[in-house]
């Protein structure tokens, strides 16, 4: 049994000026996770009629990416390779404090608490990250014979759980990683080629009009991103992306408006 | 009510490719005309949205989280089957259809099951023109091992996250057609309710979960796809979001539900290891094909398991079933577990928990094989436990994992209110009494990629469609009946939190409707839910308000939905008097313990119609019949 302070940000909606609330939480065991132990304080405030604190989480077994924040200024908390859901206790000292943030990116509009909007992540991937074969149009899975290192090669971009971690690691904000790991699984396998150059230019016009900012090789991102996504992901997309941008240079590159609010035009 | 599944006549091989010929068409140019909604974005909600999104449908696709790439399926870890035979092994469709068939306990439609095998082997080539990495030979060629109870190689995987590769595959597609302006997309938005209109599926009341808004959303078809109701055990391996509610509300509005009792308990999960716990990590089965599951042979034997000598382990699954060793299927390893643990030979603090070793495998193939082939699992074991297994053995224990059963739908994958159509866990269709290893995944992509996009074709040409409009009286009611929920969710501020029901429902369940039913316990297990929900509307506390992001208030519709099918779920295992798949009564067993059917009496898929609250729910037998696979005792000796 160890105690800890959680001093979380607390701020009811992007009109409401935030601030920080410490809360002690008692930890009863070190298999616990940090969720877990926001569920014991959830339960608590809710007892006591307070709002419970917000935050975003789903599979809790680290791969459906829905789940992120700061602990201590450090994007899913100090361990390398693992998602905040499956962060133990075990990793804090009794009496410490862990100061809990949301994402801040200019590109992840505010929402709640620890909750932010990434619907920018699913916009890049609107604007190339796939490969244009509607179902019914596939040759045999072994027609096209495929490297064992290009496929390991292919999966280890293609691991990416669009977190957002990347983004908020990143002293400018950019999109980078994300991005560049989806051109880069896409471009390394013969299906992704035929649309590659194309792909490229407009995933990355996509990640500027969304505001994310320019990648100037720092390697927080890679750092703090649970799936250990290689930095070279961004050298794939960099080429891509002059190639592309010098074939396709006749072509308009035309962007997706983003998209904030949350109004779906409901009747 | 009388059931009718729609299964074509004549030849099982034929019969997929003559009921698709017989199917009408819905002439290009009309198809834009036709609004279609699809809830749920998973395997099936995602693939189904991309593929009639490129048939040319307006497509409005909804789903709770905050991108369609969230969905649980992402989480799906050990394979895919299909019956390519490419290791030259034996494989067939037939094959296919065959384990299934059994592996379901002959509770499954055999010309379901068909169907199911011959499109497994489309999904694999639909998904590596996708992009989807899987694993490969050296030479180029696509990888296969054998899973879960298979005696061919036939599953195919990407590394220990296959789930995740084929979902963000369908989720490309997905926004491949968002950008083409085929589907729009609507995150964050709950469904709340069916409209039916003179008796068919006309639209969805929907709640906006940053705004609260409720709105209406009017259709030609509604596809639901919203995944399994494990959750209404509280600890299962389901993400925390996985919930009943769109699936239940529809059946509230007339759908039958099917076989709510066939829930599959996987047998390789972390042990629960406190109160606070919140959900239970898998460990994929693909595990038992290299690890050795064991206890020690002595009581209460508390030594660390390096010091409990060869002699003294007793491998019960390699003692008991020589034939397939550590690869029985999933129910029966389960239910060994139990057992063995009920003896008092489990392991670890709680006694809960059997060993699964390693070290020969290590020894035989070392550990960089090892590695390559499980690292991404070991690793995230000593994450949670902090125990490493390539020194000492994993602890494992079963967990709440897949719920074969679903809402009622015939071949065509219509449910009993015309143009309402259910894909992938969310119906009960393929799997029987008990889902085969890495069938999941072809089931959701086989119903959204290769069944829907004919069959709800079919309907919208039969049928003439009125206009409908918000107006309609039957949209009003809707629209009215869920506000009056969610309100009264809000007003009761009562003194005990959702989670604390949602738990103690799920003891309850578990307890007494888990690995093993009996008669005397599910009939208390009833009075106790019943007991629970009263005091649920009574006792309640939801705090904040219902128009903005209230993660309380999402949970408290979603557990009252669960409190209320919990009851079903027990009723139906009360009715079923035999032992089938994940289905165990301890007064139906055979001498040696396994699970005893009664074709006789209970060959027949069990749907339950909804008459209004509190009342007895009304049961309609579907039979089933077997012509190709001749229902036998399972025997995995």
């Amino acid at each position: 049994m160890m105690k800890v302070t959680l001093t979380i940000w607390r701020q009811k909606n992007p009109g409401d000026k935030g601030r920080f609330v410490s809360y002690p939480v008692e930890v009863v065991n070190g298999e616990m996770s940090v969720l877990e132990c926001l569920d014991v304080l959830n339960e608590q405030l809710i007892e006591k009629g307070e709002e419970p604190v917000a935050f975003e989480h789903d599979c809790r077994e680290g791969i459906c990416g829905t789940c992120g924040f700061m602990i201590n200024g450090v994007a899913h908390g100090p361990m390398p390779a693992t998602t905040i859901c499956q962060l133990t206790m075990r990793h804090f000292k009794d009496g410490e404090e862990l100061v809990l943030e949301p994402w801040r990116s200019r590109a992840f509009p505010f929402v709640k608490d620890l909750v932010v909007d990434r619907r920018s992540f699913d916009r890049i991937i609107q604007a190339g990250g796939y490969v244009s074969v509607s179902t019914g149009n596939a040759p045999d899975g072994n027609a096209i014979p495929i490297g064992k290192e290009d496929a390991d090669r292919a999966m280890d971009a293609a691991a990416c759980i669009g977190c957002g971690a990347c983004v908020a690691a990143c002293p400018n904000g950019s999109a980078a990683l994300f991005t560049g790991a989806k051109i880069a699984h896409l471009g390394i396998l013969p299906q992704g080629r035929p649309e590659q150059d194309r792909r490229a230019v407009r995933m990355v016009a996509q990640m500027n009009v969304e505001g994310f900012g320019s990648c100037t090789n720092i390697g927080e991102c890679t750092g703090v991103c649970p799936k250990e996504i290689p930095l070279e992901a961004i050298a794939k997309m960099n080429h891509d992306y002059l190639l592309g941008a010098w074939k396709e240079r006749r072509q308009v590159v035309t962007a997706i408006t983003p998209v904030t609010g949350w109004t779906f035009g409901e009747k | 009510m009388k059931l009718d599944a729609r299964i074509p006549a004549g030849p099982i091989e034929d019969a997929w490719d003559n009921a698709k010929f017989e199917m009408k068409l819905v002439n290009p140019a009309n198809k834009r005309r036709h609004n279609l909604i699809v809830v749920g974005s998973g395997l099936a909600g995602a693939s189904a949205a991309a593929t009639l999104g490129e048939l040319g449908y307006n497509v409005k696709c909804f789903c709770f989280q905050d991108s369609p790439r969230r969905a649980h399926s992402i989480a799906a870890q050990g394979g895919i089957n299909a019956a390519k035979n490419y290791q030259n092994d034996g494989d067939s469709i037939y094959r296919l259809f065959y384990d299934t068939v059994k592996g379901g306990d002959f509770r499954a439609r055999e010309g379901n099951v068909y169907r199911l095998a011959q499109n497994s082997v489309h999904i694999i080539d639909q998904c590596v023109a996708q992009g989807v990495p899987f694993a490969r030979e050296y030479g180029g060629s696509l990888e296969n091992r054998s899973f879960g109870g298979a005696q061919v190689s036939r599953t195919f995987y990407a590394r220990g996250q296959t789930g995740q590769q084929l979902l963000l595959g369908a989720y490309q597609a997905l926004e491949r057609q968002v950008d083409a302006g085929q589907v729009k997309m609507l995150p964050r938005t709950e469904m709340l309710d069916l409209i039916v209109i003179d008796g068919q599926a006309r639209g969805i009341v929907a709640r906006n979960l940053i705004t609260g808004k409720l709105s209406v959303h009017l259709a030609d078809a509604v596809i639901l796809a919203t995944g399994g109701y494990g959750n209404v055990y509280y600890l299962s391996t389901n993400a925390k979001g996985s919930n009943a509610t769109a699936i239940w509300r529809a059946h509230k509005r007339g759908a039958l539900f099917a076989n709510p009792c066939f829930t599959q308990i996987h047998p390789t999960c972390i042990p629960v290891s406190g109160d606070y716990q919140s959900k239970l990590t898998l460990m994929s089965e693909s595990l038992r094909n290299d690890g050795r599951i064991w206890v020690p042979k002595q009581k209460g034997d508390k030594r660390r398991p390096d010091q409990i000598p060869e002699v003294e382990r007793d491998y019960y699954l390699e003692r008991k079933y020589p034939a397939f060793g550590n690869l029985v299927p999933r129910d029966v390893a389960s239910r060994n577990a139990k057992a063995v643990c009920d003896e008092g030979r489990g392991v670890g603090e709680t006694g809960l928990g059997v060993y699964l070793d390693f070290a020969e495998a290590i020894q035989r193939l070392g550990v960089e094989t090892i590695r390559e082939r499980y690292g991404n699992l070991f690793d995230m074991y000593q994450r949670i436990t902090d125990e490493d297994p390539y020194k000492v053995p994993m602890r494992i224990y079963p967990a709440i994992h897949y719920t074969m059963g679903g809402l009622w739908v015939d071949y065509q994958l219509q449910s009993t209110i015309p143009g309402l159509f259910v894909l992938g866990e969310a119906n009960f269709s393929d799997h029987g009494a008990n889902r085969l290893g890495a069938s999941a995944l072809m089931q959701g992509l086989s119903d959204g990629y290769f069944i829907i996009p004919y069959t709800v074709g079919n309907y919208l040409a039969s049928n003439k469609l009125k206009d409908v409009k918000a107006s309609d009286p039957a949209v009003q009611e809707a629209l009215a009946s869920t506000q009056q929920g969610v309100a009264r969710l809000l007003s009761i501020r009562g003194k005990r939190t959702v989670d604390s029901f949602h738990r103690e429902l799920g003891k309850i369940m578990w307890d007494d409707c888990g690995m093993s039913r009996t008669f005397t316990g599910l009939k208390e297990a009833i009075g106790k839910i019943r007991a629970l929900r009263e005091e649920f509307w009574q006792n309640v506390t939801v705090p904040g308000s219902g128009d903005d992001l209230n993660q309380s208030l999402e949970k408290a519709g979603r557990v009252a939905d669960f409190l209320e099918l919990g009851e079903l779920l027990c009723i139906d295992a009360l009715e079923r008097n035999e032992s089938c798949g994940g289905h165990f009564r301890e007064e139906y067993q055979t001498p040696e313990g396994e699970a005893q059917r009664d074709d006789e009496h209970f060959s027949y898929v069990a749907a339950w119609g909804y008459t209004g609250a509190g009342n007895k729910p009304e049961l309609t037998k579907e039979p089933l019949e077997f012509v190709y696979v001749h229902p036998s005792q399972r025997s995995y000796k």
